[in-house]
């Protein structure tokens, strides 16, 4: 079943002096569960066309069709509590909110949506134990390494029990060790809770990991392939 | 949550927030003080006012002001004074002769008012019987004592036991004109008032005038409480009937009241002003906020924070950090305010440009606990006006381009 349907979705940034085409007409669509990298060079356009997936920058034409809604016809109000409960983000440099501890930072989000209390914090527990800081649910981003502070970020993707997950370049800043870490873990959670995971990477070890890969150049598709993973 | 986000956010930069919330403290802290200081002072020269020169509440014929008709008098002012001493919270009755006059020395002359008063009614009502400065209170003169102001007493050359005659017209129309000596000079810290006004014994003026023993021109009462000024001024209207006019302080010298009302306005502009300046601080400061979160922020409008949260967050933060520094302000100035309720600021260096217009040399600081919660609203809304602007600049932010910050 397709979570995302993507249709002629095209960018361009205009100038005074050039026009740069950075999505050109790209037709895809994701299904559920899927674990899937969009990969290309720097500037080839995979954050822009995550940001256009997310709901975060308007297409110049096209569209996205996340579950039967056409995202870039909901008013800006709808499209902020659209992404707040469809759609679960990782960035590359974590973006925590700093002067929340980790539980708070996972709990945030819930509470946006108007969660009740116990229901927050229970499930702020169980992603966090699930991501495997549980023991660190008191502690400060600052506090935390590179690797801990993703874990966070995947715990607080999770919390909104959203359709898909968009990860931009979520190991740039992780080490090996952590990097290889934080990929089984979201391995996991893509298996646990059948979350679509969308990555933007160049990064082989997301490639390796990834059972569809979407190589974007130009601002266009160049293939796409499906792999058999464990 | 938002609350404690944004209480937590002030204090990512503890110096810059520390340097607002003291411009803040500072700034509120002086506006407090100098409301207390402004009010006491007031307080202080209504109250004397009311203590030397009027009382709280004035029983004339009706017309007499106006007139100052010596025939417009209370004919049954003894009877009337009695029945008034017995309202509950009255401290004390006077009845007075007041006449329009002249005071002549050897050397020269002065308009003045003279009144003809009960020595021992009137210290209940009035303090010219502590304010004396040479002399005695009607003591030491058996024949026509007279006590005068020492502004009057300069002016006249006039010393104790001087004989100066004052000339007054009688019941009749006639003029007549009686000898009185200084028993008494007194200073109070109004020259003006000093330079015009002459107390002299009832029975003295009534006989010098032909005046029909137990009638007055003026009865003067005082009370214990103020907060029943009203309640007692009813009492007193039922007691003297519909033909007396029965004013309180603010009637009798509306100017007194003016100076109250002119005070409360020239210190609300005075901490507005205080405030205004404060307020391009904070908006610097919060534009400093926000320009140092646009990522943080495009975050939070990525992952889900509607604008109106956004908004309240930043609206929050700034009034927080304008409340913090006010109440810090509020409380200094409360504390100082009160210290100075019983030890006064001393001006007695420049004492004689104050007195000229009844004011002390020492003010006792008046604390208005309706002004500090005024004080309080004022600073939250420049909190919020402060924030208004940054919060603007915050929502105009693009969540995808602010996200691509480095």
């Amino acid at each position: 079943m397709n979570v995302i349907e993507i249709k002629g979705l095209t960018k361009i940034y205009k100038t005074s002096e050039v026009i740069v085409k950075a999505v050109n007409g790209i037709d895809i669509n994701f299904e559920e569960g899927e674990f899937t990298a969009i990969v290309g060079p720097s500037g080839s356009g995979k954050t822009t066309f995550l940001n256009m997936l997310g709901g975060l920058d308007k297409p110049t034409s096209g569209k996205v069709i996340i579950s039967g809604i056409d995202v870039w016809k909901l008013s800006s109000r709808q499209l902020i509590d659209f992404r707040m409960n469809n759609i679960g983000f990782v960035f590359q440099s974590y973006n925590l909110i700093p002067v929340l501890t980790a539980g708070e930072n996972v709990e945030f989000i819930m509470h946006l949506q108007g969660k009740p209390k116990k229901e927050r914090e229970k499930r702020t527990k169980d992603l966090l134990e699930a991501v495997g800081i549980g023991n660190r649910i008191n502690a400060r981003p600052s506090k935390l390494s590179g690797g801990q502070q993703q874990r966070v970020a995947v715990a607080r993707a999770l919390a909104s029990k959203p359709e898909f997950i968009l990860a931009d370049e979520p190991t740039a800043n992780l080490d090996s060790k952590a990097t290889n870490s934080l990929l089984e873990l979201m391995s996991q959670m893509n298996k646990k809770y059948n979350t679509t995971f969308i990555f933007a990477t160049h990064d082989q070890r997301v490639m390796d990991k990834a059972h569809r890969i979407v190589t974007i150049e130009d601002g266009k598709i160049l293939s796409d392939e499906y792999f058999e993973r464990d | 949550m938002l609350l404690s986000i944004s209480w937590r956010n002030i204090w990512r930069n503890k110096v810059r927030s520390m340097v607002i919330i003291l411009s803040v403290a500072m700034g509120i802290f002086a506006g407090v003080l100098a409301t207390a200081f402004f009010k006491g002072m007031a307080d202080q020269r209504i109250q004397k006012v009311i203590n030397t020169e009027i009382s709280y509440i004035q029983i004339h014929k009706a017309g007499f002001e106006e007139t100052n008709d010596i025939t417009d008098y209370i004919p049954n002012a003894a009877e009337l004074l009695k029945s008034i001493n017995n309202i509950d919270g009255v401290a004390g009755v006077s009845k007075r002769i007041v006449i329009q006059s002249m005071a002549a020395s050897a050397e020269t002359a002065s308009g003045v008012l003279i009144s003809g008063i009960n020595p021992e009614q009137e210290k209940s009502v009035t303090s010219i019987s502590n304010k004396i400065v040479d002399g005695a209170y009607f003591k030491g003169i058996k024949r026509n004592p007279a006590v005068i102001g020492k502004k009057l007493a300069e002016k006249l050359n006039l010393r104790i036991r001087s004989k100066f005659v004052i000339t007054v017209q009688d019941l009749q129309n006639n003029i007549t004109s009686g000898a009185f000596r200084v028993a008494g000079i007194y200073s109070t810290d109004n020259n003006m008032f000093d330079e015009a006004n002459v107390f002299v014994r009832y029975s003295d003026l009534q006989k010098l005038t032909n005046f029909p023993v137990g009638g007055a021109h003026e009865i003067a009462i005082n009370i214990s409480n103020k907060e029943e000024l009203p309640a007692i001024t009813q009492a007193v209207k039922k007691v003297a009937g519909d033909k007396m006019s029965v004013k309180i302080w603010k009637e009798l010298r509306p100017e007194m009241n003016y100076l109250t009302e002119a005070m409360d306005l020239y210190m609300y502009i005075f901490i507005v002003i205080i405030l205004l300046a404060l307020l391009f601080g904070i908006i610097n400061t919060m534009l400093m906020v926000v320009m140092e979160r646009t990522k943080e922020i495009g975050m939070l409008m990525a992952i889900g924070m509607n604008k109106a949260k956004i908004f309240s967050m930043i609206v929050l933060e700034s009034v927080m950090l304008s409340l913090t520094g006010g109440i810090v302000g509020i409380v200094i100035g409360a504390i100082t305010s009160k210290y100075g309720e019983t030890h006064p600021i001393d001006l007695s260096a420049w004492a004689q440009g104050y007195q000229q217009l009844g004011y002390d040399a020492f003010v006792y600081t008046q604390l208005d606990p309706s002004m500090l919660v005024d004080i309080t609203l004022l600073v939250i809304l420049t909190g919020v006006i402060a924030a208004i602007y940054p919060a603007y600049k915050a929502l105009r932010n693009d969540p995808a381009d602010a996200l691509r910050i480095e």
